[in-house]
């Protein structure tokens, strides 16, 4: 490559679930306002490493580039985040990336986080509304609850709470700070609250909320700064009131 | 009786109402989408969503909000489903409110409304700056509801790769690739509803999500799906540059107050914050008095084009204008924006509260996508709907901010019970079809794919890309020459020629998504072209649609829709009258109340 500022990157590759993972380097030209997916782009333009071997493009997921659709979370110099937002010029060379640790690699920097939907499925992650035809208005929602909900319901689903979660391993089924915290979500809601019991009886039980060892690590992980170590107690509050008023009436 | 089949693809807005209203009405349906539905671009949405529910007082109607829409766009949209979308959207507010959408509120604890672009009432409902994602996340959760009672099948992470349509012309299901083991697989269906979204990536960057295309209307325009007002691109007059991709900029920036300026001395040096307030040339409030920065679209982004490339006024000489906050207390930007200025910040390292934004326009949208009809969202393929942003009706030659939730979700809603009742009534459905016609599809798309990983060249599938959206942002954006239209149309051909001869530096067989890419690149390059032969061909301006040799608009040769077909392998263009029969055309300006 010719003179010029370059920006080296070392990527952790993996052919399939079944291979086993290898680094490979590259060198890339640098320009103004780079990111980490425009040095997957440069890669996959020119799949060369630096030295000098030709290679496949990276595979890695990405979608909205504004950290809106939690596609693009991998880890990068050691750190779950979002590959976007991840601006080269701020980051310590070479940059290193990989893929989330706490999920099944698919190819490279592709991970399956289907464990995630599933979570939230199994906790009724939603409004049981009758149907979608025409019944009215919803019920009148305080500005001061609409503004502890709101950013409640900006979780992009990235799994970058799960990744840095020292409870979210192989011997352990902890669904995650995201998925608590959306039952808090739910539960806040005039109609959502109608069932919180079920969801409250979804999170006891195997992976379920008494698995959170309180390491705190997710709140700082969180892309959206969303207040993930509240929503942990609210929902370890309201299953042990659950369960002492399930014992009480027995 | 026979229990129809009904196969939704793509689910963003549209595509998870179309399956909520499917599975409501006890059909099975399965839903295709590259990436997990909650992932889906309508996330990308920001401002808020349009309904006429005067909640302040002002007097305003359904059809006001109709008239707004018919007149934003130029009276070149079909009249009667837009005003079905301006009826039906106070149910739809309410709709989302039910399923819990965390919409601002009053004190009272009513929705809170803001203005928008081409209105002079606050009708715009808004979570935040994030209302897109707001509203998504709401179907989402809904669909997964229905999806654990066994009413739906997701598949994620497939990508839609053709349709199956019998000897007869009639859809009966589609072809699909597995984007991890790439198999490539048929699936029967009654009736397929097609909500697959924009085309951003035809003009390389834009505001548009990676998954944005438009791959699979250009397919289906290759079997026989027609495709109207391709030609109608939407230009966004606020967002960041970047070189992956123009962040926007919501429009309800401007909507709770802020205005763009540039500084009157083209060879002001000073920081924007110290600029005396009469050294400031608010050009949008100057030019366009009783609309002011909430001009639509398409006249704020000529304007902003005007400044940077005829007055020669863009900051530090450069293209780009001032959006400005600064003087809207903290505390209602939190409340309010703080979604898109979380953006700002994040991607340009500075707080927008304190210092003025710097903004460009960005291809945003397209008005144009495949033809429907203006009852059901029925294709003129037998078995085909489409809705949202992929299909033509709705916002004419430009749409107004903050009525794309709403189509979506209006159009998504009344395709699934079409698709059903067509489904339903069918004489002979898709379980009855010679499974010849869908092994000789799989076939085809099979061998599209073997001839894509064995080709041998020197050609780059990004390089190519890239090429393209040079091509397509220069010539067939904000300003359109003939010539210049001549040119990208011979260019695109050239492009087309090269992607023959393209070399895939992955040909394996796992989660190779050069061979994705490639295949949608192959895509791009027809409906590029149906968009610039469109563009080509209107010898006019209308809306977004803009040539300086015809400046004006011309109602007595071009009030019509452009209807292109593919016929022996090439595009040919077609027009059709407008259905006017509710407003008629009147001159359009926004420098004076209407």
């Amino acid at each position: 490559m010719a003179e010029g500022k370059q920006v080296i990157v070392k990527v952790k590759r993996q052919a399939s679930p079944k291979e086993a993972a290898r680094w490979e380097e590259f060198a890339l030209p640098w320009r103004p306002s780079m990111n980490v997916i425009i040095c997957l782009r440069d890669i996959a333009e020119n799949p060369v490493t630096r030295q000098g071997k030709q290679t496949n493009p990276v595979s890695y997921d990405s979608n909205c580039l504004e950290e809106v659709c939690g596609s693009c979370a991998m880890v990068i110099n050691g750190k779950a985040r979002m590959a976007c937002s991840a601006l080269v010029d701020q980051l310590e060379q070479p940059i290193r990336i990989e893929p989330l640790s706490k999920f099944p690699v698919i190819r490279d920097l592709t991970v399956d986080r289907q464990f995630m939907f599933d979570s939230l499925k199994r906790v009724k992650a939603w409004i049981p509304i009758d149907g979608t035809y025409n019944l009215g208005e919803g019920p009148r929602v305080a500005p001061e609850v609409q503004e502890k909900a709101y950013p409640l319901s900006r979780c992009i689903t990235c799994g970058n709470c799960l990744e840095v979660c020292p409870q979210v391993n192989e011997n352990n089924n902890f669904m995650g700070a995201a998925i608590f915290s959306q039952v808090r979500l739910f539960n806040m809601h005039p109609t959502g609250a109608m069932h919180a019991k079920e969801r409250i009886q979804a999170v006891m039980g195997r992976g379920g909320i008494e698995d959170c060892a309180n390491a705190q690590n997710c709140v700082k992980a969180c892309p959206k700064e969303i207040p993930l170590t509240e929503s942990l107690a609210e929902i370890n509050r309201q299953a042990w009131k659950q369960a002492l008023f399930g014992w009480l009436v027995g | 009786m026979r229990q129809p089949k009904i196969i939704v693809v793509g689910g963003g807005l549209a595509g998870l109402m179309a399956t909520i209203r499917v599975a409501e009405a006890g059909v099975p349906v399965e839903l295709f989408s590259i990436v997990p539905v909650k992932r889906s671009h309508s996330v990308c949405a920001q401002g808020g969503i349009n309904a006429a529910k005067n909640q302040k007082g002002e007097g305003d109607t359904t059809q006001k909000h109709f008239d707004d829409t018919i007149y934003g766009g130029d009276f070149l949209a079909d009249q009667p489903l837009v005003k079905r979308m301006c009826e039906a959207a106070p149910g739809i507010i309410d709709l989302l409110d039910r399923m819990g959408v965390m919409f601002n509120r009053t004190p009272e604890g009513l929705l809170d409304y803001r203005r928008f672009g081409g209105t002079l009432y606050h009708r715009t409902a808004f979570a935040g700056a994030t209302t897109g994602q707001q509203l998504l996340y709401a179907l989402d959760e809904q669909v997964r509801r229905h999806e654990s009672e066994g009413r739906v099948t997701k598949r994620e992470g497939w990508t839609f790769l053709s349709a199956v349509i019998d000897d007869a012309g009639i859809g009966r299901g589609i072809c699909a690739m597995d984007l991890r083991s790439m198999e490539v697989k048929t699936f029967p269906a009654d009736a397929v509803i097609f909500c697959t979204g924009g085309i951003g990536a035809i003009f390389g960057r834009s505001t548009n999500s990676v998954v944005c295309t438009g791959s699979a209307q250009s397919a289906l325009f290759q079997q026989g799906v027609d495709y109207a007002n391709g030609e109608f691109i939407q230009v966004h007059p606020t967002a960041i540059p970047g070189e992956d991709k123009l962040r926007l900029m919501s429009e309800s920036a401007r909507g709770e107050g802020g205005r763009v300026w540039v500084p009157r001395n083209p060879a002001e040096k000073r920081a924007a914050k110290s600029i005396p307030e009469a050294e400031r040339f608010y050009f949008l409030e100057e030019w366009y008095p009783k609309y002011g920065n909430l001009v639509p679209r398409d006249i704020a982004t000529r304007a902003i084009h005007r400044i940077v490339y005829q007055e020669k006024l863009g900051i530090g000489g450069q293209a780009a204008v001032y959006l400005d906050v600064t003087h809207i207390p903290r505390e209602t930007l939190d409340r309010k924006l703080e979604g898109i200025l979380e953006i700002y910040e994040k991607f340009l390292g500075v707080d927008p509260r304190e210092e003025p934004m710097k903004v460009f326009p960005a291809m945003h949208y397209t008005m144009g996508g495949l033809w429907v009809n203006d009852q059901d969202q029925a294709t003129n393929v037998p078995g085909i709907y489409a809705a949202g942003e992929c299909e033509y009706q709705y916002h004419g030659a430009n749409r107004l901010g903050a009525n794309s939730l709403v189509s979506c979700i209006f159009g998504g809603g009344i395709a699934g019970p079409a698709a059903v009742k067509y489904a339903r009534n069918v004489e002979k459905g898709a379980d009855a079809t010679d499974s010849g016609v869908f092994a000789r599809e799989q076939k085809r798309q099979q061998e599209m794919n073997q001839a894509l990983l064995s080709q041998q060249g020197s050609e780059n599938p990004i390089t190519i890309w890239k090429e393209l959206g040079e091509i397509m942002t220069e010539h067939v954006t904000v300003t359109r020459i003939n010539k210049g239209l001549e040119n990208a149309n011979a260019k695109i051909n050239d492009l087309q020629a090269r992607y023959r001869k393209m070399n895939l530096s992955d040909r394996t067989h796992w989660s190779n998504q050069t061979l994705n890419f490639a295949r949608e690149l192959g895509n791009m390059l027809v409906l590029a072209r149906v968009i610039t032969v469109g563009a080509l061909c209107r010898n006019e301006s209308r809306g977004a649609h803009y040539k300086p040799d015809f400046p004006e608009r011309d109602d007595a040769n071009w009030l019509k829709t452009t209807r292109a077909k593919w016929v022996n392998n090439d595009i040919q263009l077609t027009y059709e009258p407008v259905d006017i029969s509710q407003i008629p055309p009147r001159p359009r300006r926004y420098d004076a109340a209407k």
